[in-house]
């Protein structure tokens, strides 16, 4: 049973038509890469599926749930970091995890907590208020928070965008060490984390699905792997 | 539709519960709740002092202190609640709170309730001139109490117009200024040089209906001891709608 099915999806901005009717399907146990150029509508994409924006057309469904008809039932399975991995600045990353998981409404929560702090090692900055985190520990708590309720389905906007190569490896190896139990949707720019990552590869350009493949067809493609980005998004 | 596994949605009050908690112990995270209540504490004193000359005026009651509260709360209430909204957007969090398993009524009920409690916690810090009042003389408590809960909701009715005008905006400024003005608006209704403005363009029947959306005429009988069905609707239906509004502006974003 696919856990993310996104079918003829479409959104505009004015003017702007961001999504033009995107389709595909994530099974668990996939990694799906999201790659395309900046203004593609990764983000977009992402933000319908998640339910923060409504679509103007189509439909996105989270483990069977319609995200515009059962949000609340599609959020219960969904962990999602938006783009910058936004968090309450005068908060600790204890109380921002705490925050969380109360209004996930979790059993344990202190235990879930803890367990999260752990998996992410955010324990030595537990204490700290999110303002004072380096980026890379910020980027861990967004994801941190996506993860606190162990979600069958997890969609995170450039989870290691301007990370230090320790900690894009930190990142990777947690998503790595979970992957199979979930349907994960990853959206990079870094055509490496691919190969590393992902079992799938879609990518996007001007609001369509230019290529959708797993990632052994999409390494095929060349051995340039940003040449093969260009000729896909052009 | 279902899944396997499913996890239990969040019950609503947890939610509420939680959202609330967080707002309110947001307002004491930073100086400026500190700032706020002081500042509230000294005009609120002042103005009932310096400007109604409550000592001079040798009577036992609090009108003088009432008098003030609407000048107060329209400038105060849309300080607290600026940030109700504006600022989830500016950090990028509602992001976050949007795509977590809660509704966005949810969100709105939770930020509006300690918003709400923040202002009462305001008002609460002026009781000693209710006691110093009970001290010189021998006011009606009632009176007292009635006052306090119009001026409570009175506070209720400038926060819900200021929640509109913080789910309208990233900028807490702009949700500021926006909500003070509105607020503004309806404090001048009811005083002589709003009557005197608009004496030219309607009839007396209209003036009059206009001068009854006042905040002052709706909180006059509260101060006189008097809790009417009418201003309970009115101050109610000003909370209640502002953040039923807000909460749609958000929900279409």
């Amino acid at each position: 049973m696919a856990l993310i099915e996104v079918k003829n999806l479409k959104k505009s901005y004015g003017a702007i038509h961001a999504v033009r009717g995107i389709s595909f399907t994530v099974e668990r146990g996939e990694v799906v890469g999201f790659l395309g150029p900046n203004g593609a509508g990764k983000s977009t994409t992402m933000k319908l599926i998640a339910g923060h924006l409504r679509a103007d057309h189509g439909a996105a469904n989270v483990a069977s749930f319609d995200v515009s008809t059962h949000p609340i039932e599609a959020k219960t399975h969904l962990g999602y970091s938006p783009e910058g991995a936004p968090a309450y600045s005068e908060m600790t990353v204890r109380e921002f995890l705490r925050f969380a998981a109360d209004l996930r409404n979790l059993p344990n929560p202190s235990e879930k907590v803890k367990k999260t702090l752990a998996l992410c090692r955010l324990n030595e900055v537990a204490h700290q208020t999110v303002d004072t985190l380096s980026k890379g520990y910020r980027m861990r708590l967004g994801f941190a928070q996506a993860v606190i309720h162990d979600p069958e389905v997890l969609i995170l906007d450039e989870p290691t965008d301007g990370l230090d190569p320790n900690q894009k490896f930190e990142v990777r190896r947690i998503l790595k060490e979970m992957a199979s139990r979930k349907a994960v949707i990853v959206s990079t720019h870094i055509l490496e984390e691919i190969d590393e990552l992902c079992t799938r590869v879609i990518v996007i350009a001007h609001g369509e699905v230019r290529c959708d493949e797993s990632k052994e067809q999409f390494l095929q493609r060349g051995t340039d792997l940003n040449e093969v980005f260009r000729k896909l998004t052009a | 539709m279902s899944s396997e596994s499913s996890p239990p949605a969040p019950r609503a009050t947890s939610a509420v519960w939680a959202i609330f908690n967080r707002e309110f112990a947001g307002y004491f995270r930073t100086p400026l709740a500190y700032v706020f209540l002081a500042v509230f504490n000294a005009f609120a004193i002042s103005l009932a002092f310096f400007v109604g000359n409550i000592y001079e005026a040798g009577v036992a009651n609090l009108d003088r202190f009432f008098l003030y509260h609407p000048w107060l709360w329209a400038f105060l209430a849309p300080a607290a609640g600026a940030r109700l909204w504006a600022e989830e957007r500016r950090q990028g969090t509602i992001e976050l709170l949007l795509t977590w398993p809660i509704s966005v009524w949810q969100v709105a009920v939770g930020k509006f309730l300690a918003a709400w409690l923040f202002l009462a916690t305001a008002l609460l810090i002026t009781l000693p001139i209710a006691f110093t009042v009970g001290y010189l003389g021998d006011p009606d408590v009632g009176v007292i109490i009635s006052g306090y809960l119009g001026s409570l909701l009175c506070a209720g009715a400038c926060l819900g117009i200021a929640s509109i005008a913080s789910a309208l905006t990233r900028n807490q400024v702009i949700a500021f200024v926006t909500g003070f003005l509105a607020c503004f608006l309806l404090v001048l209704i009811g005083y002589g040089v709003f009557d005197e403005f608009i004496s030219g363009l309607f009839t007396p029947n209209i003036i009059e209906e206009v001068r009854r959306i006042g905040l002052w005429r709706n909180l006059e009988p509260f101060t006189l001891g008097l809790v009417d069905l009418r201003p309970v609707a009115y101050f109610l239906t000003l909370s209640f709608g502002g953040l039923g509004l807000s909460t749609i502006i958000i929900e279409r974003r």
